[in-house]
Formats: C-alpha cells, sequence, structure tokens
C-alpha cells in the first residue's frame, strides 16, 4: 500500500491541477529513480489525463527516465560547446571504467549514463552531473577519479 | 474586416482569418502536412511558410493572422527553398518504398516532394523504428513513414478526444506512438480510423486499403447506413464492390467517423446477400426455394389481394423500417394505406423512441430533437441521461468531449458507470427505471432554490402550478432513496444545470425504453422548460434516435396514427388532403402498433405480415412469443438485404439493395434531411427497395407515377409541410433541417424559438415516479438492464458481417458487480445462465463495476445468447414501447 502513497503524496504536495504535472514527475524520479509504468498510470489517472500525454511529457525530458536507472545516475552534456570541448573523453573514460555508453546502465547496477543536452555549464565545458552534481572542467583523468569515488 | 494583399490581389476577409484561409478563399494553393481545418492550427511542419512583406523571417501561413494592409507573397525562389529544406529534412528517414506503399497515388507528402523537384534527400538515415504495428482489426502503424504532422495525435485528442496517441521522445527520436510499448490491442483504441482518415502518408493506412489503389476507385458521396447521427461519407467503389469509406465534412459529422461507419462496410458485398427473390412453393414448412421477380411478386398479390377480400383490410399490416430511405419508407406506408387500405403500418421506432414522440409532440409540439448536433460543442453544461452516447452515437460522444475540452461541465445520470461517467463533473449512478424520479427530483431543487427562470415559465408555459403540486413530493431525499444515489450530488446537479446559460439534455432509450417512457420524456421536457431551456441555442432536449432513418421512417408516416409530418389519420382534414392526393379514400381509425400486430397474428385478426428491413425476431422484446406468432402468420413476407431471424421464418423472401445501391434520403437526429447515393449496381437480383413496393403497389391495383425515388420525394414534399422545400436538386447543394416549408425556406437548426410548434405555449407534464413493472423478488433478484454496445449495430444483420469487429466483439455478455459475482461465485469470462420469467440464456459474465450491486447488463444485438428472450413486452400505455430496459433476472454459474 505504501507504493501507491508515493503518487498520492507528491499529488498533495504540489497539487493536481495540469502545471504540477512536472514537479509531480520529478518528485518520483527523485524517490523512485525513475517512472515506471505503473506511475505513469497512477499519475495519469490523479490528474484525469490520458496515459498518452503524461508519457509523453515524460519522455520529452532526459531528466525523467522511464526505465529503471542505476545507483547514480552520469549526466554527460553533449551540446556544442561541451562536445568542442572534449566530452568524448569524458566519455571515453566513463566506458573506459565501466563499460558503458549512452543509454546504458552498468553490470553491477551502480551506474547509469545518459547524454544530455545544456545543462548550463558552458563556461565550464565540458561537464556532467552525477546524481544531479555537477562536475565541470573535464579531462579524462579527472572522470577516472570521479568515477574511481563513487565506486569506493 | 482586414485588407489584405496575396501575391498582389487584395482580399476582405474576418478577422482571425488566418494567411493560409485567405489563400484558400482566393484559390490559392499552400502545400500544408500539419494542417487540418477542424484542428487548432499547429504551425509544426513548416511547409506552409509564405513571405510577410516587412517580416524578417518567413511565416507559417496557417498560424498567422491576416493584418490590415499585409503583403504576402506566396512563391518566390526563397520560398521554395525553405520549403524544399523541409521536405528533404523529412524526407531523409521516411521510408522510400512508394511503390508497396498503400498510400500511393493519393499521397500529399509524395505529391509535395514532387512539385519541389525532390528525388532524394541529401541527408542522411539514421532513425530506427518499432516494427509495423498490425494488431490493430482495421489498420496497421508503419513508424517508417510517419512524417510527424501529429495530424493524428491531434485528431485522437482534440477531436476524438481518445488520447490514444502521443509523441515519444524528443529532437531527432521524436516518434508519434503509443505510450509505453503498447500496441493498438492493447491500447485505449477504439478503431475510430479517423486517425487513419487524416494521415497524409502511408504510416496509418487501412489493411483492406492494401489492395487497391486511388485511381482504380469510383468516390460517392452518400450518408452513413449506421446510427442517427447522419455522418456524411464517401464511399470507395472498384468495379461493383465496395472497398473503403472515407469521411466528409458533413454538417453532423465534420470529417469524423465510427469504427461502424468507417469499417463495417463489408456486408454490402457480402456472399450473404440475399440475391434471388424465394418463396415456399410447396407452402408452410417446405424449403425456400429461388423463384422469378415475376412468380414471387403475383403471389404476394394474389395472397395479400385474396386475404384482404376474405378478412378485409385490416386483417394485414407492415413493418416498415428505420433502415431504409425515406422514399422506400414514403411508398411502402403509401402501399399499406392506399393500396391495401389499412393504416396497420409501423416500424422499429415503436421499441425505440415511441415515447418521444408522443411525450414531446404533447409538451412541445415536435417529438424530435430541439437543436442541432453541433451545438453540442457550445453548451456550457450537458446533462446525459439513458443514453451511453460514445458508444451508440460515437460522433456526438465525441462531440461531447470536444465540449468538455472547451470547459463545458458534464452531469451524467445512468445505471451504468459508462465512458462519459468517467468525465462527468458529477456523475448520478441510478437504479434503472427511476429516470421520473430523477428528473422529478432535479425540478424539486431548481423550485426549491428558486433557480427557475421565472419570465420564461409566465410567458411560454402553462401547467405550471400543477407540475409544482406534483414536484413538491420529490424532495432530494425522497428521490436519492428511490435511485440510490446521493441526495447532495442531485442538488449539486440541479443547480449546475438551472444556473448554466447554455445547457442541453440528451437522451436515448434509457429514458424510454420504460413502461413510464412517455412520461420519462415528458419530464425531460418539464425541466428544461423550467430553466428556460428550449428554443434556444446551445439548449434544448435532445432525443438520440438509434437508426439511421429512424426519423424519417417517422417523419414520413410509417405510424399507424399518422400520415407524413404527423399529420393525424383521425383527423378528416388531413385524410381529405391525403384521399385526394392518392385520388382513394383512406380509412379513419388508427392501425395497429408492432407490439399490438403481434398479439393480433397470435389472435389470428392479422393473417398477412409485411416486413421490410426489419428483424422482430431478435429486436422485439419477449422473442419467445414473437418467433410464436410469426411461425403462426398465415402469409409472412419479408423483404431485406439478408436472410435475418425473420426472413427464415418467412414465405416469400424478396432481395432489396442495400443503402450503398439506391437513391434517397435519410433524415438523421437532428431532422437533417440527406442524400443517399447509388455507388454501385445492386447485388444479384436484388432490386431497390421502392422499386420493388412500386412493382407490387401496381400488382394489387394502385397505378404510381413514379420513375425514380426522386418523383417518390417531390410528391412527399408536395403532401408534408414540414417536408416542403426538399428535392434531389436541391440536397445535392444544402441539407436543411426540417421544418423546411418551401423551396426558399433555409430550414430550422434550432425548434420553437419564439413560439412553440404547439402553439403559443409549451405545457408541463406533470408525472409521479411509478415503479417498473417488474421488480426483483426473491425468485428473480436482479434487475436486469439491456442497450448497445460500440463494436456492434441493431441485430448484427449488417455488423456481423465484419470480420473485425466479430473479433473485438463477437458474442454476448452479462455485466455483473464483482460483489455479486463472488456471492454467486462466478469468475469473469465463466459461462453464466441467466433467466427470466420468459425465458432463459447461457452468455459470458464480464464481472465489472461498471454496473451497481444487484444490477445486470446485457447488450440486446446477439443471437447468440439474445437478451430479447429475457425481457418483458409490458409496454407504456401511450406510447406502446416496451419495457426493455427492466426486468428481473436470476443467474447461476453454467
Amino acid at each position: 500500500m505504501t507504493e501507491i502513497n508515493i503518487v498520492k503524496d507528491a499529488v498533495k504536495k504540489h497539487g493536481r491541477k495540469r502545471e504540477s504535472l512536472m514537479p509531480v514527475l520529478q518528485e518520483i524520479v527523485k524517490q523512485e529513480n525513475y517512472l515506471s509504468e505503473e506511475r505513469l498510470m497512477e499519475i495519469a489517472k490523479e490528474f484525469d489525463l490520458s496515459s498518452a500525454e503524461v508519457y509523453g511529457v515524460a519522455t520529452f525530458y532526459s531528466f525523467l527516465p522511464v526505465k529503471p536507472m542505476g545507483e547514480n545516475v552520469i549526466k554527460v552534456c553533449q551540446t556544442i560547446v561541451c562536445d568542442m570541448k572534449g566530452k568524448e573523453a569524458v566519455l571515453d573514460a566513463i566506458k573506459d571504467k565501466l563499460n558503458i555508453v549512452p543509454g546504458q546502465t552498468s553490470a553491477d547496477g551502480k551506474f547509469s549514463l545518459m547524454a544530455v543536452n545544456c545543462i548550463g555549464q558552458c563556461s565550464n565545458a565540458p561537464a556532467m552531473l552525477v546524481n544531479d552534481k555537477p562536475y565541470i572542467n573535464l579531462t579524462y583523468e579527472n572522470v577516472v577519479k570521479i568515477i574511481d569515488e563513487y565506486q569506493s | 474586416m482586414p485588407k489584405v494583399y496575396i501575391d498582389g490581389t487584395s482580399i476582405e476577409v474576418e478577422n482571425g482569418t488566418t494567411i493560409l484561409e485567405a489563400c484558400e478563399k482566393i484559390g490559392v494553393e499552400i502545400p500544408t502536412l500539419c494542417y487540418l481545418k477542424h484542428l487548432n492550427p499547429a504551425g509544426s511542419c513548416r511547409l506552409c511558410l509564405v513571405e510577410v512583406k516587412g517580416s524578417r523571417l518567413l511565416q507559417t501561413a496557417c498560424t498567422t493572422p491576416c493584418a490590415e494592409g499585409m503583403e504576402v507573397t506566396t512563391m518566390n525562389q526563397n520560398i521554395y527553398n525553405a520549403r524544399k529544406l523541409v521536405l528533404e529534412l523529412l524526407l531523409a528517414n521516411h521510408d522510400d518504398g512508394c511503390f508497396s506503399c498503400p498510400n500511393n497515388g493519393k499521397c500529399d507528402f509524395a505529391r509535395y516532394c514532387m512539385d519541389y523537384d525532390i528525388e532524394k534527400s541529401p541527408f542522411p538515415r539514421n532513425k530506427e523504428f518499432p516494427p509495423v504495428d498490425e494488431s490493430g482489426e482495421f489498420f496497421t502503424y508503419d513508424a517508417s513513414k510517419c512524417i510527424l504532422c501529429r495530424r493524428c495525435v491531434r485528431t485522437c485528442a482534440e477531436l476524438q478526444c481518445n488520447n490514444t496517441y502521443t509523441l515519444k521522445g524528443r529532437g531527432h527520436e521524436t516518434m508519434v506512438g503509443l505510450p509505453f510499448n503498447q500496441l493498438f490491442k492493447t491500447s485505449n483504441c477504439v478503431s475510430c480510423g479517423n486517425c487513419v482518415s487524416v494521415c497524409p502518408t502511408g504510416a496509418l493506412s487501412t489493411k483492406s486499403g492494401k489492395k487497391y489503389r486511388d485511381w482504380e476507385i469510383k468516390k460517392t458521396q452518400t450518408t452513413c447506413p449506421y446510427c442517427g447521427v447522419g455522418c456524411q461519407i464517401e464511399l470507395h467503389t472498384k468495379g461493383n464492390k465496395v472497398v473503403g469509406v472515407e469521411p466528409l465534412d458533413g454538417p453532423a459529422n465534420n470529417n469524423l467517423l465510427c469504427v461502424k461507419g468507417k469499417f463495417a462496410y463489408e456486408f454490402i458485398n457480402h456472399k450473404d446477400r440475399l440475391t434471388k427473390p424465394m418463396m415456399r412453393k410447396g407452402g408452410k414448412g417446405s424449403p425456400l426455394e429461388e423463384v422469378s421477380w415475376d412468380e414471387a411478386m403475383s403471389h404476394i398479390a394474389e395472397k395479400m389481394l385474396a386475404i384482404k377480400a376474405e378478412s378485409g383490410p385490416d386483417s394485414l399490416a407492415g413493418f416498415a423500417s428505420a433502415r431504409v430511405t425515406n422514399e422506400a419508407n414514403y411508398i411502402f406506408m403509401k402501399m399499406m394505406r392506399a393500396a391495401v387500405g389499412t393504416n396497420n403500418v409501423d416500424h422499429c421506432a415503436r421499441l425505440c423512441h415511441a415515447s418521444t414522440v408522443a411525450g414531446l409532440a404533447t409538451t412541445l409540439g415536435s417529438g424530435a430533437m430541439t437543436n442541432s448536433i453541433s451545438e453540442v460543442v457550445d453548451s456550457d453544461v450537458i446533462l446525459v441521461s439513458g443514453s451511453n452516447t460514445t458508444e451508440t452515437h460515437p460522433v456526438i460522444g465525441a462531440k461531447m468531449r470536444q465540449a468538455l475540452l472547451r470547459g463545458a461541465k458534464l452531469i451524467v445520470a445512468e445505471p451504468r458507470e459508462i465512458d462519459l461517467a468517467k468525465q462527468a463533473e458529477i456523475f448520478l449512478q441510478i437504479r434503472p427505471g427511476t429516470n421520473v424520479a430523477f428528473f422529478n427530483g432535479m425540478m424539486n431543487v431548481v423550485i426549491e432554490e428558486d433557480l427557475l427562470d421565472k419570465e420564461y415559465v409566465e410567458n411560454r408555459t402553462e401547467g405550471f402550478e400543477e407540475l409544482k403540486t406534483l414536484i413538491s413530493e420529490y424532495t432530494p431525499e425522497k428521490v436519492a432513496e428511490i435511485c440510490n444515489i446521493n441526495a447532495e450530488d442531485l442538488r449539486k446537479a440541479a443547480r449546475l444545470y438551472a444556473k448554466a446559460e447554455k445547457a442541453s439534455i440528451f437522451y436515448s432509450m434509457g429514458v424510454t425504453q420504460h413502461s413510464t417512457g412517455t412520461a420519462g420524456v415528458m419530464c425531460t421536457s418539464n425541466l428544461a422548460l423550467l430553466c428556460g431551456k428550449i428554443g434556444k441555442y446551445g439548449c434544448g432536449v435532445n432525443p438520440l434516435r438509434g437508426q439511421n432513418n429512424v426519423q424519417g421512417a417517422c417523419d414520413v408516416g410509417c405510424l399507424p396514427g399518422d400520415y407524413t409530418a404527423y399529420q393525424k389519420v383521425v383527423n378528416p382534414d388531413a385524410r381529405a388532403k391525403f384521399e385526394k392526393a392518392w385520388g382513394v379514400s383512406l380509412p379513419d381509425k388508427p392501425g395497429l402498433t408492432i407490439t399490438e400486430t403481434i398479439g393480433a397474428i397470435e389472435s389470428g385478426d392479422i393473417r398477412c405480415l409485411y416486413v421490410m428491413g426489419e428483424n422482430p425476431m431478435l429486436s422485439d422484446p419477449d422473442i419467445n412469443h414473437v418467433e410464436h406468432a410469426l411461425k403462426k402468420c398465415e402469409f409472412l413476407v419479408v423483404q431485406d438485404i439478408f436472410l435475418t431471424e425473420t426472413a427464415e421464418l418467412a414465405d416469400v423472401v424478396l432481395p432489396a439493395g442495400s443503402y450503398a445501391e439506391t437513391d434517397g434520403t435519410f433524415t438523421n437526429t437532428e431532422r437533417r434531411v440527406q442524400l443517399v447515393c447509388k455507388a454501385i449496381e445492386p447485388v444479384g437480383d436484388s432490386r431497390e427497395d421502392w422499386d420493388i413496393i412500386n412493382e407490387l403497389m401496381d400488382r394489387l391495383g394502385y397505378k404510381n407515377n413514379f420513375s425514380s425515388s426522386s418523383d417518390i420525394l417531390d410528391e412527399l414534399a408536395g403532401t408534408s409541410p414540414s417536408y416542403g422545400g426538399y428535392s434531389f436538386e436541391r440536397l445535392k447543394k444544402e441539407q436543411p433541417q426540417w421544418p423546411c416549408p418551401n423551396k426558399d425556406h433555409p430550414g430550422t437548426p434550432v425548434l420553437h424559438i419564439g413560439k412553440f410548434s404547439r402553439g403559443e405555449r409549451a405545457i408541463f407534464k406533470p408525472s409521479p415516479y411509478i415503479p417498473a413493472a417488474e421488480l426483483p423478488d426473491e425468485e428473480y433478484p436482479f434487475v436486469l438492464t439491456t442497450g448497445r454496445v460500440l463494436y456492434q449495430y441493431h441485430t448484427r444483420t449488417m455488423t456481423g458481417k465484419s470480420e473485425g469487429l466479430t473479433n473485438i466483439m463477437g458474442t454476448s455478455f452479462i455485466e455483473i458487480n464483482p460483489t455479486d459475482a463472488g456471492k454467486l461465485g462466478i469468475a469473469n469470462s465463466d459461462k453464466v445462465k441467466v433467466a427470466s420469467r420468459r425465458g432463459e440464456v447461457t452468455v459470458e459474465a464480464h464481472v465489472t463495476d461498471k454496473v451497481a450491486e444487484g444490477i445486470l447488463f446485457m447488450p440486446f444485438h446477439y443471437k447468440d445468447g439474445p437478451a430479447n428472450k429475457l425481457t418483458n413486452n409490458v409496454i407504456d400505455p401511450i406510447a406502446k414501447i416496451p419495457e426493455y430496459k427492466v426486468c428481473a433476472a436470476r443467474l447461476e454459474k453454467f
């Protein structure tokens, strides 16, 4: 029963008007790290929206994953500035350490990697987020270190 | 009224007109992919780019409103390049297997690529697509042919209001599809096919459409043969075969259709169609054998004349049809009255809306929808009672939902939690058969809380004091107990309805098919009158007629007491008028109704029954009784397109042409007369209904002067005030609603404006609540109510031929509440035996909380598990309509 309350509680907190949909979706991701079909259906019901509409909204945002994520979620910026300043090296480091490419989760379920659009760190590119904590001015080496920290 | 210049041509347009609409007006074609007339403009395909003088960038013509003095250029090199780029980008990831594409020959996208000299996209193909979704019965979705115009998404969300589709993902990865990994079959899709009709490419295409090309087909504009909405359609025929249906922008449907209208056309060329007249040459008990038309017709004429000579004209009776054209019904009723000499002519309106005709004619003066279908979209409050609108009149249901999107509020008073109930502001799950109490309760609150329209009541109605006296007994608490609802909800509903500026009432069989059906109808009109909501746009009392031409069959006089346009046979003036027009003397006594005719056959008073396009063996209540009577009938003639359950009992069977094989008119539920046009030649040796009756009348000794159905409409127009303005010629151009007394009259979208049809004032007919005739008891503890489902129509003579519909919903079922099912040890899909005092049937149980405890629901369509073996044929004393909606039943696990 507690499971159902996650959605109900989020709705209680943020309201059930159309504009509260985003905060509720974010709330569920915060708690469960992704949006399951079941949760999206419950949310649709709470908001009196079609599940198609709620699903459409969720899949539009890379910060609202609809697939289960690893314990730690790495979001590497793929937009122009980060791309020019060495995004590939960041992805290489992650690939070497964790053997995953964007869209994948490591075999041990500890890390998921996503390539996302601009995260507002262009002046410190390339940048990435790990569990929403920003890491900037990345190089192959410091990415390896950062991952080591999360692994220990 | 801004004036704009388009390529140098000036045009003055209404405020808010877009550049695209202005271009359309002066015949300048702008390419569009995402634009559709009835959708809000999206501006997403970027193909309609035009140059507006003074704007830095090109503008989308579909979203930019015209402004005073605007100078628009619709083509130059810059525009050409921009549009070409858009097309090239779209083509990059568009499957180029055009040869095998079902859309080949009618593809907008391919045409535009050709117009802009594109053979190949210069951009790389780098998108992966899911496999084609072929799970639906009628159409497939191939994402690799999708160009993301979102017409389907928007049509499904904004017009059909079903929200099956969504846009998945973002940017380059964006795809149109169903949420999660749903397929059509596992989604909420209702197979209306409106997405397929609007798809500009072959992404969404009909399964049947893969077998023919656009240039091979002939297109015929006509009217849909299913429910009473009267959707305008285009029949696609290849040779003498109907191969597809496309929606047209008719006044009632605005390019929408439902699953039946769009896909259930297989019956037309079905192998089971009757193609030859048949007779039992060896008399009763012998098999039906094919005979020539001449032999069949001379036998019928001989028998009819002999019976008439022996037992008088009133020993013959005819059932006309709510399915066939006005012209066929008119000539049928003329045959019974002028050639046979009896008023024994009726049709299945007796079984659906006789109480509407009787009730509203009494209170208002006209027994039809007071307002137009399109107005529902503008209503502020919609009260639906006794109608599962989204299933029985799907396009009207869609329009109600469109109204909700615009902020209208919905009140649903229904025994079942129908789909509309989920979107209702207030849902009152009333017990079957308690409509009268419900409406009286609504009025009690309106009067008690002083919400009535006093000026209207005073100036336009009579009988208010009597109403007030009766209504005072129906306190919300008392009504709540009768209906098993919450008194506070009732109060809220009454306030919502009464306070709305524009509030409309929609009802159907749930109000009419009771032994108190006429009272129920009068109550709807009492409530509307009390709140001043008749004779105004967006308001009214709107009975939804079930069949394509049930309104017309009533209008043209297939009723035992009425000539055309409800001129009474007991009125000497009306009789004299028809005697003069037809040159014969006519009987002055009203004839027998359908329900009475069955009894009269049983008693031997009726010896000959002529049935044109009806199937009483499934549609009438207590069919064991009907079967007994029809078997006993001395001479039964059935004229139909299939060997129906009724035709199987006939002495002579005549093969009629379907709606695709005849010319004529249907009158829809909003009183709109629309053309039916012949698309193919008659199947086999079948003949058009009117033509068969015309010859038979000749053989019965009455000569008509008809050489086409157009001639019949002319005679009908000449004898019927409300139809006076109709002719085939006019109906090709416009389809006015009756009353339309003359050729120049524009028709009447809203009845009773300023004055009622019955006179200056409408009358209140206070009606006390009387419980249904048969209530549950120890032996039969459940209330059984019956109704329809989206995927079938009437007795399935037509929809039963559709493989897809049969796959979706091919067998009968009974709905039972989970609590009741639990007590009886019944699980979902179990076979159960249902019994009433009249018979028993075995069907599959659907355990669902759609029905309340103690209530059972069964659809009436099915031959296997026929609900009408159980229903009660007790009738309403005024309208003679049977009580299909309530009988006592019991059930047990099979």
